[in-house]
């Protein structure tokens, strides 16, 4: 039987394809990488993928990896739990940027401080997706959303957070902090690469921020999604911090 | 059912340290408030020897859901708290109730509204009965003293894992802070604890450890189920729906078991009920109070019972209506304004027409005294 899957990550849920997410959205770039960076690991059997509510709870089903979906903000706390009762596995936590930088803030910081050995990927678009782009804290200044339909103001909205570059300022030096983007898909799994190595040789934490597109919320056609990442990517520095 | 056992002088907060070790509690996730810090600070001064982990988190959200997180992956574990900080905790819990998650929350309660009082209070019924976005498919055990708080959070834990839903042990600051004699021992049988986020192939369905046994309706599934699990080669869970029916679904399917299970675990305390003329309710440490004042009223003559709800959920509704045949007058105390008041007049309603009298006294002590007085008040 041919397998009309056969360029899909191993890792994948086969059934559970076409995935949820928008056309053009970047949160499938990312699955994608993480499914590789899984597959070519070979660790999908100790992996376990815990999820945010936010656009990311619409990958579920998507690995055949043990999933859950846990509440908005909560789901580094959940990994940081199941990691101290299973040491063995790999335990990653899926959150967007108002969950980890927002909602959940404390919990992205604490377990930094703390050094526990999870690994956090936080996809950063710029906007609440899941509840209709409004503004998160890493919405740029003058960018509209639907809260800040005027463009973001630094003395009313305040600044946006720059999450790789405060946690790289508290993290161990056995930790690993990274920010790739979708816009350039292998690089991004590098680091995706080096943060689940982290966690697995290491017993360390890891971060990684991906930048990624909304093109629902940012209402833009392709070709437009790909300048504002860019410009996006002029303001978040991409690199291993 | 006891295994060896031996007596101790213990804190309440250490009572229920020691419990949870003998229950086979793996890890501890808590954040410090007053009156239940001793609980945390007590299972980190026991950790050594009986090799258990400990969290102190940044907030009672991280300590609840570090709980869920332990116990998907199959480690018994709990935290405790009180208060304001109970109103954080029971957030992880709505999450634990979605999924049948086993979990354990220990509440000492404080008193009353925003951060106030410490020691004495009943106000935190209606949020531990029912938490927060949910329907109450939990049970609550209300403690009435310091033996009482060993045997029911090792009991929590039994009842936790064997029936896969969420479970407290609702204490208060005078319980929690009180010091005195308690009976320790170890359970002979305890209840193993499976993954549930980890596909476990070692388990056929159909065997009591698979997750089918769990979660009986996991055999319907199709594609995009009705419910929140998919099962393949991993599991895949869910709490977020797409539709209305789909919840439901799940809705009535929990409902179904936890009233099939009721009877199991509904517990209850009698005192001096069979010829009673005038029944107290009361739960918690107020029913302590009512047991002195039950005696000391019987002393004198006045045919007086107490009726105890020790499980606040499941509430004891059938047997609540048995106890009122044949009495003349009914009244309601607890230190609160009317939650637990509110949970015996819904059991009651349409059953009587005997009027309820209330002694409410929120986040106040209520003493024998003051219930011998109320019922000579209500005799005239
Ligand atoms: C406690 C709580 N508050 C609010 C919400 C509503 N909510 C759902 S998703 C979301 C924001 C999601 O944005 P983000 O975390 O950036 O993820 P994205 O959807 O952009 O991937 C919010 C506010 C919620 N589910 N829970
Ligand atoms: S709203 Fe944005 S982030 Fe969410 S699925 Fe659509 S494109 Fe992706």
């Amino acid at each position: 039987m041919g397998n009309k899957f056969q360029n899909f990550p191993k890792s994948w849920k086969t059934k559970s394809k076409p995935h949820l997410f928008c056309p053009g959205c970047g949160h499938p770039i990312v699955l994608k990488m993480l499914g590789q960076a899984i597959d070519e690991m070979e660790i999908a059997k100790k992996t376990v993928f815990l999820i945010d509510i936010g656009c990311s709870l619409l990958a579920w089903d998507f690995f055949n990896l043990d999933t859950s979906q846990t509440h908005h903000g909560r789901t580094i706390p959940v990994a940081v739990g199941f990691k101290m009762a299973r040491p063995d596995s790999l335990v990653i936590a899926y959150v967007g940027d108002g969950g980890g930088y927002a909602i959940g803030l404390q919990h992205t910081l604490s377990v930094a401080l703390r050094n526990n050995p999870i690994t956090t990927i936080l996809v950063n678009n710029t906007n609440y997706g899941m509840t209709g782009g409004q503004m998160a804290p890493t919405t740029l200044l003058e960018e509209k959303t639907s809260t800040t339909p005027l463009g973001r103001q630094i003395d009313i909205h305040g600044q946006t957070i720059k999450g790789p570059e405060i946690l790289a300022g508290v993290v161990a030096d056995s930790a690993y902090v990274a920010r790739g983007s979708v816009r350039q898909p292998l690089v991004l799994k590098n680091y995706l690469k080096r943060a689940l190595q982290t966690q697995l040789e290491k017993q360390t934490f890891s971060f990684v921020e991906a930048l990624s597109f909304c093109p629902t919320n940012w209402k833009t056609a392709a070709k437009e999604t790909l300048e504002q990442i860019e410009k996006l990517e002029e303001q978040f520095v991409c690199k291993e911090f | 059912m006891l295994g060896k056992s031996q007596t101790v002088f213990l804190m309440g907060n250490e009572a229920v340290a020691k419990a949870a070790i003998a229950a086979g509690a793996k890890i501890m996730f808590g954040y410090p408030i007053t009156p239940t810090s001793e609980i945390l600070e007590k299972w980190i001064e026991f950790s050594p020897q009986n090799h258990t982990l400990y969290l102190q988190t940044e907030d009672e959200m991280a300590a609840g859901f570090g709980v869920i997180g332990a116990c998907l992956a199959g480690t018994k574990s709990f935290t405790a708290t009180a208060g304001p900080g109970n109103v954080l905790m029971q957030d992880a819990f709505s999450m634990a109730e979605a999924l049948r998650i086993p979990s354990v929350g220990i509440i000492m309660q404080r008193g009353g509204l925003s951060t106030s009082t410490v020691i004495y209070s009943q106000e935190e019924v209606t949020l531990t009965c029912f938490g927060g976005n949910g329907e109450g498919l939990r049970v609550v055990y209300s403690t009435s003293g310091l033996q009482d708080l060993y045997d029911y959070t090792l009991k929590a834990f039994a009842t936790a894992w064997k029936y896969r839903f969420p479970t407290f042990v609702l204490g208060d600051g005078y319980q929690g802070k009180m010091k005195g004699e308690v009976e320790i021992y170890k359970p002979q049988n305890l209840i193993d604890s499976q993954p549930i986020l980890l596909a476990d192939k070692k388990y056929a369905a159909g065997d009591k450890k698979s997750l089918a046994y769990y979660y009986p309706y996991i055999n319907q599934l199709t594609h995009r189920p009705l419910t929140n699990i998919s099962l393949g080669d991993s599991v895949n869970l869910r709490n977020c729906l797409n539709l209305e029916e789909d919840i439901f679904e799940i809705i009535e399917s929990y409902k179904r078991d936890f009233q099939k299970v009721t009877p199991e675990i509904v517990e209850y305390e009698e005192m001096e009920t069979k010829n009673a003329e005038t029944i107290i309710f009361a739960h918690g440490i107020v029913a302590a109070a009512a047991r002195v004042a039950v005696e000391r009223l019987r002393e004198n003559g006045v045919k007086v019972g107490l009726f105890r709800p020790i499980t606040l959920r499941p509430f004891p509704t059938q047997q609540i209506r048995r106890v009122i045949k044949n009495t003349k007058r009914l009244i309601v105390t607890e230190s609160a304004l009317g939650q637990f008041g509110g949970m015996i007049k819904e059991a009651l309603y349409g059953q009587t027409d005997i009027p309820i009298a209330t002694y409410y006294r929120p986040a106040l002590g209520i003493t024998p005294e003051m219930l011998v007085d109320k019922v000579m008040e209500i005799e005239k």
